[in-house]
């Protein structure tokens, strides 16, 4: 066996550069530096005309070696760390640490019912921002630059409930061992419901500019279709699971906190492209506005909002294995998480979306594609470098 | 393409005549969030220097600089803070054991020059300081742990009073590990511990199961560590960074734990100690805990040391002063035997007395002097010198004699510290109704609170505010003790406020027994003349320098006769001192770790 002979041949190989450079293509960096891509990493594209023959992508721009500070760190101070592991959604991974550590140490049968409650609503609160910057930013990928500063307007709306509920507008550094770091502020119930109404009340006006956009179905629809039989073999969940038709959840499969309690529907759509996972994400906004509405309805007021902890500075946890996970606005994120006995992380590992998204699916989804479509694709992916980059 | 969608987008067009959400900043500063995690506040009255923001910080964005002296439970550091590194988690805030730092709702701060994002809460005025919202410690939600694990103590409390079996039952292992893992680890004990013992070290190696580690650390500057882990009046605990809005540390406990998961210290503690004392003889005169420290010390480096000690056992006050059910003989002759192992020669039954002190001035290199406070305080008041009226200090040593002490059917014991309790719990354990008659106020008592609740638990009862005014013989043969009530008055000198009898007010009490329990004086009328004269103050102490040595050349002294705290660990420090200071006087680098 020759190290150079291909043994796997549904591996693309580029074409051998010694034959020459082709006079017709030209190499092109997509990023780092481009309000188009998704944040701090880049594509490098070999373009025929307009229309993308190979690429690959280049991620290392954030690297920032979480997992292994982690492992460096007492448990309390990876706490702080985690958020950044997720920069548009920081909620999902402070409750995967939170559940992973908790369960290994025996914590969660101690963490409060209203504790419980309280980090659903976060976590869904965190959906809904979320997709409310992908749902806007979509449109925006394709210039229709009105929608973005809306739906970033509703964002912040949300933000501001964030900062009076945890002190932070986007690391929030509010779910942690025990439960959550403070009770909900009084009032907080009424106010929010205000967002969700204010938000509620614009979505048609987005409707207006983004799903029944003329610009955007023609430029959405058709484009950026992933074949079903990837969903399987890559590993793909969230919307653009669902977007094939494929009604996955974690949520409603593998359910957690308060999620079995709560009334929800998986969305799905079909056609498996950009249009169909905008659509999806739309459809779960409003589905989000309505649990949180149902949180607000069913948790109890009363109560303690964190188990007593130990001293966090000596915390151990006794040696173990996990896996846990949750779903986030772009498909499923789970920790890996092995202890050892002592006051620190031996080993965590994020399994996140979007290394899956922005690497693995992008490549394979780059021949064929036109350069002006890229960021339109990469969005409706929802890749995320700091994701990837832990 | 259907016209809807062609049209649709152009609603937007309809949001150009409402009001924009979008504000220009500098006209609408909002304010952070009523918890918002802004620029950093402290109150630096509260704040107690301890780091323990420092520690957790994970950015490492804490610094502690010295702001101020140290005084007692505070280092005199304070936080500084780095921006460049803060990620405002507030970690510092939620695990800030005195709860002084928050987090204002500032959050806008602009300056060209970049060094000013370096500043020390509190100290560096800034114009959030005042700021009421921001993040604060909550109620709810704390990174430490502020309750003590609860000691096992004999039960029930009425039955402790029939045996002399030790009340205080000690932590098992679990237990122990969970109390130490309460600690901080801020050192401000070390500061405050007399002998300055490595407590966060020997917490540490609790917590990890490593129990050796802990003598080790223990045994390297208290040679008494068992007993000190029972009697210990633990100024250590009183400046607990964890106590300061809770349970402090069982410290006192916790070394208790270490010393008595091993029945023989001499396997766990090395031998290899530079011997730079051979040759040299030092003589030790009172077996005190202050006399044992020195001897210890200077034995396990070679040097050859004599404790002359009057009684059939040395341990000085610990031994004919402490009581059994807190401190039990085994565990004091355990101590004691890795002592003997180590070299220490101790004659006991040998009091020193007149010509034999020059005799062991002229064959000893250096003479140790640590013969404590035996002389009682009299009680001035008629009546005093009936019989049936004692003092405490004999009282304690004729029963650690095992002589028979008769204390009738009941006794009111005058006075307010550990002796006191000590001789009304004893009383109680001889049969008698007890009542203890203190000057002061409950808070003054200078006794251990948990000595004065143990008392109290076993029947003791208690007045407070009252001066005696004689003791009188009645008819039927008993002792008539005569009380007035008195107020509390602000002292002259500035003191504490002191009590003033009201006058015209007589309260009796009728008993067996008075035992007065005011204090010991030192009594030097075993040294001759000339050398006592030479060593003491007006008082009748005896004043030492910073290396523990009296007036008079190659004489040093320490324990109650030198300091003015009379406690065991303050002797054991003095003892130190002399270790030091005895190789220094003889010739030797004393900068030898000690043990
Ligand atoms: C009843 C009582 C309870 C106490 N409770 C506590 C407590 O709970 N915690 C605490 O920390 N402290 C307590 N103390 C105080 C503590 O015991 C003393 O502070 C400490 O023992 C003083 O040590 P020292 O080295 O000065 O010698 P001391 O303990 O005073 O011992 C002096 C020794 O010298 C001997 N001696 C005297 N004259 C001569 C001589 N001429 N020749 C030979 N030997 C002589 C004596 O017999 C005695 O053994 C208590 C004291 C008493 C009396
Ligand atoms: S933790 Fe609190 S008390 Fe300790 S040094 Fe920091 S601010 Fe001061
Ligand atoms: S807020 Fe967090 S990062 Fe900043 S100083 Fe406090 S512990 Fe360190």
């Amino acid at each position: 066996m020759s190290l150079f002979e291909i043994e796997n041949p549904g591996f693309d190989i580029l074409e051998d550069p010694q034959d020459g450079p082709n006079p017709r293509e030209v190499q092109l960096w997509f990023g780092p530096q481009h309000p188009g891509i998704t944040g701090n990493m880049s594509v490098q594209v070999w373009l025929e005309g307009d229309t993308i023959k190979r690429g690959i992508t280049h991620v290392g721009y954030l690297h920032r070696g979480f997992e292994k500070l982690m492992e460096r760190r007492k448990y309390i101070q990876s706490f702080p760390i985690v958020c950044r592991m997720c920069v548009a959604e920081p909620d999902t991974t402070e409750y995967l640490l939170a559940a992973s550590l908790e369960e290994l140490s025996g914590l969660d049968a101690e963490v409060p019912e209203k504790a419980q409650w309280i980090r659903t609503l976060v976590m869904e609160m965190s959906r809904l921002q979320a997709q409310l910057m992908v749902f806007g930013g979509q449109a925006g990928t394709m210039g229709l630059g009105t929608a973005p500063n809306w739906t970033y307007t509703l964002r912040d709306f949300l933000l501001d409930s964030f900062e009076e509920l945890t002190g932070g507008r986007v690391y929030h550094m509010y779910i942690t061992y025990g439960g959550v770091r403070r009770d909900l502020p009084q009032g907080f119930a009424l106010r929010l419901e205000k967002t969700l109404d204010a938000i509620e009340e614009r979505l048609p006006y987005l409707d207006d500019l983004i799903l029944d956009s003329e610009v955007f179905r023609t430029r959405a629809r058709g484009v950026g279709v992933l074949p079903r039989e990837w969903a399987e073999e890559i590993g793909i969940t969230g919307p653009p699971l669902r977007a094939m038709g494929i009604a996955r959840d974690t949520r409603r499969d593998f359910p957690y906190l308060k999620y079995p309690e709560l009334d929800f529907k998986v969305c799905t759509a079909t056609g498996s492209d950009i249009y169909a996972r905008t659509l999806v994400r739309r459809m779960e906004i409003q589905e989000s506005i309505g649990m949180i509405r149902q949180i607000l309805q069913k948790m109890p007021h009363e109560g303690p909002y964190c188990a007593k902890l130990p001293n966090m500075l000596h915390w151990t946890i006794p040696a173990g294995y996990t896996y846990v996970r949750a779903e986030a606005s772009r498909g499923e994120m789970g920790f890996v998480m092995v202890t050892d006995g002592s006051d620190k992380i031996r080993r965590v590992h994020l399994r996140g979306p979007s290394y899956t998204n922005a690497v693995t699916v992008l490549e394979r989804m780059l021949p064929g594609t036109n350069i002006a479509d890229l960021s339109a694709l990469m969005v409706s992916l929802q890749t995320c470098p700091p994701e990837i980059e832990r | 393409m259907s016209l809807r969608n062609v049209i649709a987008p152009f609603s937007a067009w309809a949001r150009a005549f409402q009001k924009p959400f979008t504000v220009p900043q500098d006209s609408t500063h909002r304010p952070g969030a009523e918890r918002y995690r802004g620029w950093h506040i402290n109150d630096t009255e509260k704040c107690i220097g301890c780091g323990t923001c420092a520690d957790i910080c994970q950015n490492e964005a804490i610094d502690m600089v010295p702001v101020d002296e140290p005084t007692k439970g505070d280092s005199g550091l304070r936080p500084k803070v780095d921006y460049g590194r803060c990620c405002w988690c507030a970690l510092c805030v939620d695990v800030c054991p005195s709860a002084s730092l928050g987090m204002s709702s500032e959050y806008v701060w602009v300056d060209k020059d970049p060094d000013v994002f370096r500043y020390i809460p509190g100290v560096d005025k800034k114009d959030w300081d005042g700021d009421e919202r921001g993040w604060r410690k909550d109620a709810g939600y704390d990174l430490i742990d502020h309750e003590r694990v609860p000691m096992p103590m004999l039960e029930p409390e009425e039955e402790r009073v029939k045996t002399w079996a030790e009340v205080v039952l000690g932590y098992n292992e679990e237990q122990a590990r969970k109390e130490a893992a309460r600690c901080v680890e801020c050192g401000l004990c070390i500061a405050a511990c007399p002998a300055h013992m490595h407590i966060p070290d020997y917490i540490a190696a609790i917590r990890d199961g490593d129990y050796e580690r802990a003598v080790q650390q223990i045994y390297d500057n208290n040679p008494l560590p068992e007993m000190c882990g029972k009697v210990c009046t633990r100024r250590c605990e009183g400046v607990c960074a964890v106590g300061v809005n809770g349970d402090p540390l069982a410290i006192r406990w916790l070394k208790r734990f270490a010393t008595e998961q091993f029945s023989d210290f001499d396997q766990v503690l090395s031998r290899d100690v530079p011997q730079i004392g051979a040759g040299r003889k030092v003589a030790v005169i009172g077996g005190g805990p202050g006399g044992l420290t020195a001897a210890f010390y200077l034995a396990v480096r070679g040097f050859q040391v004599t404790v002359f000690e009057a009684l059939p056992q040395v341990g000085g006050a610990t031994f004919f002063g402490i009581p059994k059910y807190r401190f039990p003989l085994p565990s004091l002759e355990k101590q004691v035997k890795l002592l003997t192992d180590r070299g220490v020669k101790i004659l006991t039954n040998h009091k020193v007395e007149g010509d034999e002190f020059k005799r062991i001035q002229q064959e000893f290199d250096a003479v140790y002097i640590g013969t404590g406070l035996l002389k009682p305080s009299a009680l001035r008041a008629p009546g005093e010198d009936l019989p049936g009226v004692m003092h405490a200090i004999d009282m304690l040593i004729d029963h650690h004699l095992g002589k028979k002490v008769d204390v009738g059917e009941s006794v009111v014991v005058v006075g307010g510290g550990n002796v006191a309790i000590d001789a009304a719990r004893i009383s109680r354990r001889l049969g008698a109704e007890v009542t203890i008659a203190y000057r002061r106020r409950l808070v003054d008592m200078p006794a251990d609170d948990e000595e004065i609740e143990d008392a109290q638990a076993e029947g003791v009862k208690l007045i407070t505010q009252n001066i005696p005014l004689r003791v009188e013989q009645t008819p039927e043969g008993k002792l008539d003790f005569v009380w007035g009530p008195a107020e509390m008055v602000a002292s002259e000198d500035g003191g504490r406020p002191r009590p003033k009898l009201i006058e015209g007010v007589e309260n009796h009490l009728i008993v067996d027994r008075v035992i007065v329990a005011i204090g010991q004086k030192p009594d030097l009328t075993w040294l001759p003349d000339d050398v006592a004269e030479g060593v003491s103050n007006k008082w009748g102490y005896i004043d030492c320098d910073e290396n523990g040595m009296t007036h008079v050349e190659g004489i040093f002294a320490g324990g109650d006769l030198v300091n003015d705290t009379a406690d065991a660990i303050s002797a054991i420090a003095d003892g130190l001192k002399a270790v030091e200071g005895i190789s220094r006087y003889l010739g030797v680098d004393a900068k030898v770790r000690r043990v």
